[in-house]
């Protein structure tokens, strides 16, 4: 399935409904979303993944690079994901950068 | 954005659709530049280049890009390619010009070159996964990120007295069923561990090889089991900047560079420094039958020793001898360690037959190495440990005497031969054992006991156990007639071969490995243990295991609970070293008292107190340190009486009275069954006499005076 993105902002609150797979292609159109936030005062970025069935080290990077971009103070939630996904990213320590959550708010 | 670019990131030329303008010659590698990738790649002798660029995992290329002659700076090409994508790109060169062999060149412009500087290699991802052997280029050269999330993390900065080495092999580590880990095999799982390492009480682990190698070089049937052998330790490198992809639980996506990071991040979170055995004397492209890789195909007379007719020298023993002192070499190697230190945060260095590094492009020593010499005074590497193994397989026997410039340390294979020998109960030991325990000042006068880098087992021959358990080598399964592996062991099987259910053999066997670890403990230098030892892990006598990714060179877990005394006994023995700084100091024994505490800094013992015996029959020796010399006399600490019988025999040993109402309590004693061979910190038993004690047949006895 082509990659999709949907995004809302409330509150200072960024949420990103990803679907689909995430690879080095389509992790652009991901970090171009996450460029067109970076100057707006958000507290958290969350990431609804339940319909998202793989993601590539390029969009792994994009989590990394929204942190850089956003500021450190930025919370990332990412909500239901699959668990290949939950995988890799306690492999990579990826883990401690984010909360992972059943559902938001939590 | 368009407009943030500067003008000189524009392209000038194009070919094949892929844009491209004359790029910079430094650094080399492949390095990201603005919306581009700058190409850099250094050959003497090549009269042409082509820049080769794949699609991840394409058989195919899809652009091959000549190096205008413009493009060319010195001996440097390099250009920067545009538009490409980061993630998916795999590179690589073909390298035109002579193939004369007898002059040293080997130029094969058919075959594409992995890139000496890559940061990632492709190729290798899963561990033992079946590669396409028809693949045109093998080794691929990848780009990495440099975004990981380090948060607050550096180098330790340990004293290097302090440490307590640990080397481990990243796949043997978890790889047996019974790790009981999520990814066994990898960095990851190493992760699962560390409260296992930190419960050991090491705080330095030095990983063996973990350069990008090819398990499968080599590989054949095993003769006794019919199994495949392969190369299982890694000292054959295709590339030292890349981490070898088949160590990563995420290998297969590319990121086995943020799962070393992050090992190395949660180790440092734990105390734990990181150590790299790093390989430089030789590559994975062997002799002049072996395959063409990378600096082969590159400039074959810069990076490897040539005899006068072309052919390889073979000072490593594995075909071919890295041109270490060619300035050119010399360079990478300081740019790869660099590397390591900045970008993965590593804190030390074990350089495999270092020896190797001092010879010069003829393979003759030099007295004044400029690689060693560089290495030592190199600002980045300035807080690293840097770890000789201080001889080669072309007979250059360097321990005592390696080029050190005030940084180096070297693995000391004397202490090792010294300490084996006192406990198998060869007389005429017992001098040495006073060097040994003294970081061997006979060797290291002038560098201190840290210098000394203390072992009696590595991953090089008998573990622990097998140390007590053979009398010979049994190598059979290596395929190679047992003619491999070293024949001077120095051990002894107590009385039986091999596995036996003889209790009495099975106990001096275990007395045996808490003697070994308790000397280790006591002397001053830097202990470093093999891991497994400490739960008496064997190799069936094995002593060459390189090959085997099995049994042979798995951490069999189970041993925890079967050898739990040793378990029991390794972990306090290392917390023993750890409370006391006594036991670690930086500068050698004075042999005076100079704090004014009434005794001197060390003073040696024998049966009867304050008279050792060095004559050539004894195999008995104590000594005594001076709490009130810690440090330099800095730090207050109990004093330490060690006694060491490798007689047969129990002996009395007359104990040296203590002043000020102090008393002597009972620490060690390997003759006692466990929980009587070691008592915890400040839980030691007050000795009921004063005066004596009875060290047991083959026994080493611990007292803390305070």
């Amino acid at each position: 399935m082509a990659f999709q993105i949907e995004s809302l902002i409330q509150d200072q609150v960024a949420t990103f409904m990803l679907h689909g797979e995430l690879d080095s292609l389509s992790a652009r159109v991901f970090q171009t979303e996450i460029e067109k936030i970076a100057n707006q005062p958000i507290d958290s970025l969350v990431l609804d993944m339940e319909d998202l069935n793989f993601m590539s080290s390029a969009g792994l990077r994009v989590l990394i690079y929204s942190k850089q971009k956003i500021g450190p103070k930025l919370s990332i939630y990412i909500v239901r994901p699959q668990e290949l996904i939950v995988d890799t990213l306690t492999k990579t320590g990826l883990q401690h950068s984010v909360t992972i959550v059943d559902q938001y708010p939590v | 954005m368009a407009t943030d670019i500067r003008i000189d990131y524009y392209p000038t030329h194009e070919q094949q659709g892929i844009k491209f303008r004359r790029g910079h010659a430094l650094p080399f590698g492949a390095t990201m530049v603005p919306n581009g990738i700058n190409f850099s790649i250094y050959s003497s002798e090549a009269i042409d280049c082509t820049l080769v660029l794949f699609e991840r995992g394409e058989a195919e290329p899809f652009a091959e890009i000549r190096f205008p002659e413009e493009f060319r700076t010195g001996n440097v090409y390099s250009m920067i390619v545009f538009d490409l994508d980061y993630e998916r790109l795999e590179y690589g060169y073909r390298m035109d010009g002579p193939f004369k062999p007898e002059e040293g060149h080997r130029f094969d412009k058919s075959i594409i070159l992995s890139d000496p500087y890559a940061k990632a290699i492709g190729g290798r991802d899963s561990w033992l996964a079946k590669p396409n052997w028809d693949n045109i280029y093998p080794y691929r050269s990848r780009l990495v990120f440099e975004d990981f999330d380090w948060e607050n993390d550096h180098p330790l900065e340990t004293p290097i007295e302090d440490l307590v080495i640990y080397e481990m092999h990243v796949r043997g580590f978890t790889q047996h069923p019974s790790s009981n880990v999520k990814n066994p095999g990898t960095f990851a799982a190493i992760r699962s561990k560390i409260a296992y390492l930190k419960e050991l009480g090491i705080n330095c682990v030095e990983l063996m090889p973990i350069y990008e190698f090819d398990e499968w070089e080599n590989s054949k049937e095993n003769p006794v089991t019919g199994g495949l052998i392969v190369n299982f330790w890694g000292y054959s490198t295709v590339n030292f900047f890349s981490p070898k992809a088949g160590y990563a639980a995420t290998g297969k996506f590319g990121m086995q560079v943020d799962e070393l990071k992050t090992l190395v991040k949660e180790l440092h979170k734990n105390g734990i420094e990181v150590m790299l055995d790093v390989v430089f004397n030789h590559t994975a492209e062997g002799d002049h039958r072996g395959h063409t890789i990378s600096f082969r195909g590159i400039d074959n007379k810069t990076y490897y020793m040539l005899t006068p007719e072309g052919y390889y020298f073979n000072f490593s023993g594995t075909g071919n001898t890295l041109n270490c002192n060619n300035p050119v070499v010399r360079n990478m190697v300081l740019d790869c360690l660099r590397y390591w230190a900045a970008d993965y945060h590593i804190d030390g260095f074990r350089f495999d037959l270092a020896a190797i590094l001092g010879r010069d492009q003829n393979g003759a020593p030099l007295s004044n190495p400029p690689l060693l010499e560089s290495l030592a005074y190199d600002p980045i590497l300035a807080k690293c440990k840097l770890v000789a193994e201080a001889w080669d397989a072309g007979g250059l026997y360097q321990v005592g005497s390696f080029p050190a410039y005030g940084r180096w340390a070297e693995w000391n294979g004397k202490y090792r031969d010294s300490i084996r020998k006192f406990l198998k109960g060869d007389e005429g030991l017992v001098g040495e054992i006073a060097q040994c325990i003294q970081g061997w000042p006979d060797l290291y006068y002038y560098r201190g006991p840290t210098a000394s880098i203390n072992f009696i087992a590595c991953h090089d021959g008998f573990t622990l156990y097998d140390l007590f358990a053979y009398n010979e080598k049994h190598n059979e399964a290596n395929g190679e007639n047992n003619n491999d592996g070293g024949n001077d062991n120095h051990s002894w099987n107590c009385g039986v071969e091999g596995e036996t259910d003889d209790a009495f053999v099975n106990q001096l066997r275990h007395k045996q490995i808490k003697n070994a670890l308790s000397i280790l403990m006591v002397s001053q230098g830097v202990p470093m243990i093999l891991s497994g030892d400490e739960v008496g892990v064997t190799k069936s006598g094995n002593n060459n295991t390189y090959c085997h990714d099995n049994e042979l060179n798995w951490l069999d877990w189970s041993l925890m609970e079967k050898n739990s005394d040793i378990f029991y006994f390794a972990q306090r023995i290392t917390r023993f070293r750890r409370a006391h700084p006594v036991l670690r100091s930086r500068t050698h024994f004075q042999h005076k008292d100079y704090v004014g505490s009434g005794f001197a800094d060390i003073t040696f013992h024998g049966t009867q107190a304050w008279h050792p015996d060095f004559s050539s029959s004894s195999r008995c020796i104590a000594f005594m340190l001076d709490g009130a010399h810690a440090k330099s006399g800095t730090i207050q600490d109990d004093s330490i009486y060690i006694a060491m019988n490798s007689h047969y025999d129990a002996l009395y040993y007359e104990l040296p009275p203590l002043p000020n109402g102090k008393t002597w309590h009972l620490a060690v004693n390997t003759d006692m069954p466990s929980g009587e061979d070691i008592y915890d910190i400040a839980k030691e038993p007050k000795l009921e006499d004063q005066g004596r004690f009875l060290v047991g047949g083959r026994a080493t006895v611990i007292l803390v005076g305070k």
